[in-house]
């Protein structure tokens, strides 16, 4: 029988009933008293030299309160990089400065010239249409290999090029893995492209500054995956503040997906002008404005070969990318298709020999960064397609090449300086299996075909490293932080406790299952724990929500504070059961001495730390609150298996997505609904991509696809009905829990099922296709079939 | 969106005097004209709504048999009102979604003629004829390409009277982001012949396909298509599609319009 309630249970997201009634917070929901307005007046170019900017006949609008430009900000710094990776020759990468506000250039359509501050956000609007700009244009930089060509137009004029980094991975592993190359009996090659996404969370980014001159502080609320990061990067790096006279807030926040994970411009500017006004300013951003300066994602230009010896054993797997970083580096861009890339290449498989070389591009366009995944999807994409292109070159059933190459045997070091605690591959293709029905395929296909339809079917497996991360590792890396979490548990005298997390949900329904985990360590009911987060002055301090670490690092964190509350607990209800310590037992919400008829209820105790008259003084303080920090021994590597049948319409090169089936291992899950849910969100992202999402920047740097006109969203009607099973648990070897994350593992492990299912669905139809790419459009699949 | 005057007439002869006015623009449902205001893209003196007058609301079927929509008419009344042309209905009924349906107006979509709007072919392809406040017009005289009309400044479009054909059928290939057109394709299949419209595909907005026309008034089949498609010369390129594919698109989209129209 499921449980009903802690770990394993699955009740309904308490946090749901405000975000469905209307009665959430949302940054944009605040307003302090007395707000001004700031808009930011954003280049329409995406080149250019800023000659003059005239603010005289906007300066004079009604309700304007201040015009600031980029010589506001020449004593202020710039907004930093949280990542600093070391090329192949041992040389850090090439580090633009990002001013606040445009300094003598504009790199980007989007790129902030001037911000207005004015009573209103209209007469803001008003006045930065009467600021007059003088530009001169500049050719634009939008080709990745075209910005690397001799002679090229530079995007940062300081810099040697347009090269950020030639990263190369393992570099002592190069020349072996081209020997293995030549000596392969079967080597499969294949280009493709990673298609650029934008985010596009339901709720836009937001910021308010605010200053209180009586006590010297600042405040930021703003629509955030981690506050305390953008405490620590705005006020350490930007403005000067220092912790303790700096409070950043991020309340509900409607989705994030990577893309609010970073320190924005629009966030120093908000608490800088605050300050400077001695007033409230805020912005809200448009779903347009989202579109040219929120952080997109991906955007990799690859080219992958695999080699494979005469039993179809993998030898080798070298990988050549292109990675765009737009025009300034985003807080954690040089990160994504390096160490959350390249280290990932060995996916699922015991490829003995592995070589990344990933060249890092500036362009004329948005900054580019994490997005669901990050760095993660693009090796699962390259890798899963290669190995189906080679498993139809060579005859051979796509399932079958996969099992024959998985790994088997745990811990393993892979050749990319990984160790995989546990996994279990073929456990999930075996789950995978189960769900799809793959005897009774071909009656489908051919059902498909009766009414003119091609059916295919696809399969990927994936592998994804979260939890993220050691602090020590990644401080080698090139990390500019740590990586743990933190947590506090403050139980209140009638036995109610508060949690305030370092870790910030804005979906992932944190407020609901963290309560299940001390639910079930203390033994009392959830409704008695409530979840704090998404403010600094209340956690000690956080990293905050990314790479699938909140319950992995996050939750670990608060369960070694709540093991510490236990531990103390145990000693106080020792003292009222006059019995040792070491001989108190919890459960149930019950102290009970072990072998004895003698208890004290979890409320008796949490009273006695409060009002102390019955209480060891001598031994131990009153009060029953503990902070706890946690930073991970390895990375925790959650894996699957994917299926989806797709059917064509070779009419028109319409796809549809008929079936979907994931098998992941997760580990031990906390709440399986949320955990289903998780799954669909994530593969209807991967669905999109797939299908549907693609920025594309035409050769002036101009942004084709700004708006929902062109950008194509995945809507209820592009997905089928999943089925997801996550009975194939290896627990993580390393976390109290035994939790391994499953935010992003829908959209690492989907992209690939789909094109792989195109593929064969065209090949059904007797269309020597061998690879389209994404998004896999009615067009290009018809183009595709026409060649 | 840039201030403006708002004006709601009840009489044709009201927001006619009303549009009178420099730079007064006739607001129908919206569903163009305030996302436009809203990205500050037009800056009108005074908005004049069409939908508070009365005698341009209503379906009804004229003493010739021709189904009467008055330019008011919101997407959502047709699809719910007009029966008795059930291509047409069904048309209006896929338009956008419940909420675009629930606002748009016939006339406003005819009057800002869209490349990629569906009415348009609906309306070439019955033949119907577009009533103003000023005079009639036939189908195939009122569209000029895109965003063209035979419209004077200030002119309103009253009513569209469709003369309904024996079979006819709309299909709708959905440009995937927008969901707007990609092709169209209508078909109405009358005693004395067959007229073809497509919207979405060309440069210059909503087209008669003189060929498919010619073709199926002798055999009105899918079959009397097979393999036929315009020209690509002239076929909107964009990031959802090349002109090749648009052309190839109307000869798929039309071959299915006629094989649910027979």
């Amino acid at each position: 029988m499921p449980k009903d309630h802690g770990i394993g249970a699955s009740p309904k997201r308490r946090e749901d009933v405000r975000f469905l009634s209307g009665t959430g917070n949302y940054t944009d929901d605040i307003n302090a008293n007395g707000q001004a307005y700031v808009h930011f007046l954003r280049s329409d170019v995406a080149h250019a030299r800023i000659k003059s900017i005239n603010t005289d006949a906007a300066a004079a609008m009604p309700g304007v309160v201040r015009i600031f430009t980029g010589a506001d900000f020449e004593g202020v710094g710039g907004i930093p990089c949280g990542w600093c990776v070391t090329d192949r020759h041992g040389e850090p990468m090439q580090e633009p400065a990002h001013p606040v506000l445009a300094q003598g250039k504009v790199r980007y359509v989007g790129d902030q010239i001037a911000a207005v501050v004015a009573d209103t956000a209209e007469q803001a609007r008003d006045a930065a249409e009467a600021i007059e700009v003088d530009l001169e244009e500049l050719p634009a930089v939008v080709d990745m290999k075209a910005a690397l060509a001799e002679g090229a137009t530079k995007v940062h004029d300081d810099l040697s090029s347009n090269l950020c980094y030639d990263w190369g991975f393992v570099e002592e592993n190069k020349d072996a893995v081209e020997q293995a190359m030549q000596d392969a009996a079967h080597v499969t090659t294949l280009e493709l492209r990673n298609n650029r996404l934008v985010a596009n969370p339901m709720e836009p980014r937001v910021a308010i500054g605010d200053f209180n001159r009586a006590t010297g502080d600042s405040t930021l609320y703003t629509t955030s995956q981690n506050p305390h990061v953008i405490r620590l990067l705005m006020g350490a790096f930007v403005l000067g503040i220092p912790e303790h006279k700096l409070r950043v807030v991020a309340p509900d926040v409607g989705g994030g997906f990577g893309t609010k994970i970073f320190h924005y411009a629009e966030e120093a500017f908000c608490t800088f002008a605050a300050k400077a006004i001695n007033r409230a300013v805020k912005w809200t951003s448009s779903r347009s404005e989202a579109f040219i300066s929120d952080a997109h994602g991906r955007d990799h230009v690859t080219k992958i070969e695999l080699a494979l010896d005469a039993d179809n054993n993998f030898t080798a797997v070298r990988t050549d990318t292109h990675a765009n970083m737009g025009a300034y580096l985003s807080t954690f861009a040089p990160s994504v298709p390096t160490w959350l890339h390249g280290t990932l290449m060995a996916g699922n498989y015991k490829t003995p020999l592995i070589y990344v070389n990933v060249k890092a591009v500036f362009t004329n366009t948005v900054p580019v960064d994490a997005y669901r995944g990050a760095g993660r999807p693009e090796a699962t994409y390259q890798l899963e397609r290669v190995i189906d292109k080679a498993a139809r070159e060579l005859g051979v059933d796509p399932i079958a090449l996969r099992r024959q190459n998985f790994i088997t045997e745990f811990p393993y070091a892979t050749p990319v300086a990984v160790e995989y605690d546990t996994g279990d591959y073929h456990g999930t293709m075996d789950a995978l299996e189960k769900m799809v029905d793959l005897s009774g395929f071909e009656a489908r296909r051919r059902e498909s075909e009766a009414r003119g339809k091609l059916r295919g079917f696809g399969v990927n497996c994936y592998i994804e490293a979260c939890g993220i991360a050691p602090s020590n590792l990644v401080g080698q890396l090139g990390a500019r932080a740590g990586l743990y979490e933190s947590a506090t548990v403050r139980v209140n005298a009638t036995g109610g406790l508060v949690v305030m997390t370092g870790s910030h949900s804005h979906g992932q329904g944190h407020e609901t299952s963290f309560p299940q985990v001390i639910a079930e360590m203390i033994g009392i009911d959830e409704s008695m724990v409530e979840i704090e987060h998404g403010d600094t002055d209340k956690a000690p301090m956080g990293m905050g929500t990314y790479g699938s670490r909140s319950i992995a690092v996050g939750g670990s964190a608060m369960v070694r504070a709540t093991e510490k509350i236990i531990a103390k607990a145990k000693k106080i209800a020792a003292h009222l059961m006059e019995a040792a310590d070491a001989d108190i037992e919890l459960k149930d919400g019950t102290f009970s001495v072990a072998g004895t008829d003698k208890s004290v209820a979890w409320g008796d105790v949490t009273l006695a730390a409060y009002v102390p008259h019955n209480y060891p003084l001598e031994d131990i303080e009153p009060g029953l609150e503990e902070t706890a920090f946690y930073d991970p021994a390895n990375f925790t590597y959650p894996s699957g298996a994917y299926a989806c049948e797709v059917e064509v319409d070779p009419d028109t090169g319409k796809v549809s997505i008929e079936r979907f089936a994931a098998a992941d291992d997760f580990g031990n899950i906390i709440n399986p609904m949320i955990v289903d849910g998780q799954v669909h969100g994530g593969i209807g992202q991967g669905i999109g991509q797939a299908l549907l999402e693609n920025a594309v920047y035409d050769e002036n740097g101009q942004l084709l696809s700004a708006s929902y006109m062109d950008y194509a969203m995945p809507r209820a009607d592009d997905v089928p009905f999943y089925a997801v099973d996550h009975s194939s648990q290896t627990p993580c070897t390393h976390n109290p829990l035994g939790v391994k994350g499953c935010g992003e593992a829908g959209a690492i492990g989907s992209p690939p099922a789909v094109v792989n299912a195109v593929v064969d669905a065209l090949q059904s139809g007797g269309h020597d296709v061998t690879h389209i790419d994404m998004p896999v459009s009615p067009s290009r699949v018809w183009s595709a079939m026409q060649s | 969106m840039y201030n403006f005057e708002f004006e709601k007439p009840a009489s044709i002869a009201d927001a006619v005097a009303a549009l009178g006015d420099e730079d007064a623009q006739a607001l129908g449902g919206g569903q163009t004209l305030i996302p436009t205001l809203k990205q500050r893209l037009a800056s009108p003196s005074k908005l004049v709504s069409l939908t508070g007058i009365s005698e341009m609301q209503g379906i009804c079927m004229d003493d010739d048999g021709r189904v009467c929509i008055g330019g008011a008419s919101t997407h959502a009344a047709v699809a719910e009102g007009a029966s008795a042309y059930p291509a047409l209905a069904a048309l209006a009924g896929g338009i956008g979604d419940p909420a675009v349906r629930a606002r748009g107006t016939i006339g406003g979509s005819l009057a800002n003629n869209d490349p990629a709007a569906c009415y348009p072919a609906a309306v070439l392809a019955s033949g119907a004829t577009i009533f103003t406040n000023a005079r009639e017009i036939a189908a195939d005289d009122y569209f000029q390409g895109m965003f063209t009309t035979a419209l004077d400044e200030g002119e309103i479009v009253t009513e569209i009277k469709f003369p309904v054909p024996e079979a006819a059928n709309y299909q709708k290939f959905e440009q995937p982001a927008s969901r707007f057109a990609m092709v169209g394709v209508f078909v109405a299949k009358f005693a004395d012949g067959v007229r073809v419209a497509v919207t979405g595909a060309s440069e210059d907005g909503v087209f008669r396909w003189a060929e498919a026309e010619a073709a199926l008034s002798a055999n009105f089949s899918a079959d009397a298509l097979a393999d036929m498609a315009p020209a690509a010369d002239g076929m909107i390129a964009d990031l959802h599609g090349t002109s090749e594919y648009r052309a190839h698109l109307v000869g798929v989209m039309t071959r299915r319009a006629v094989a649910a129209a027979s």
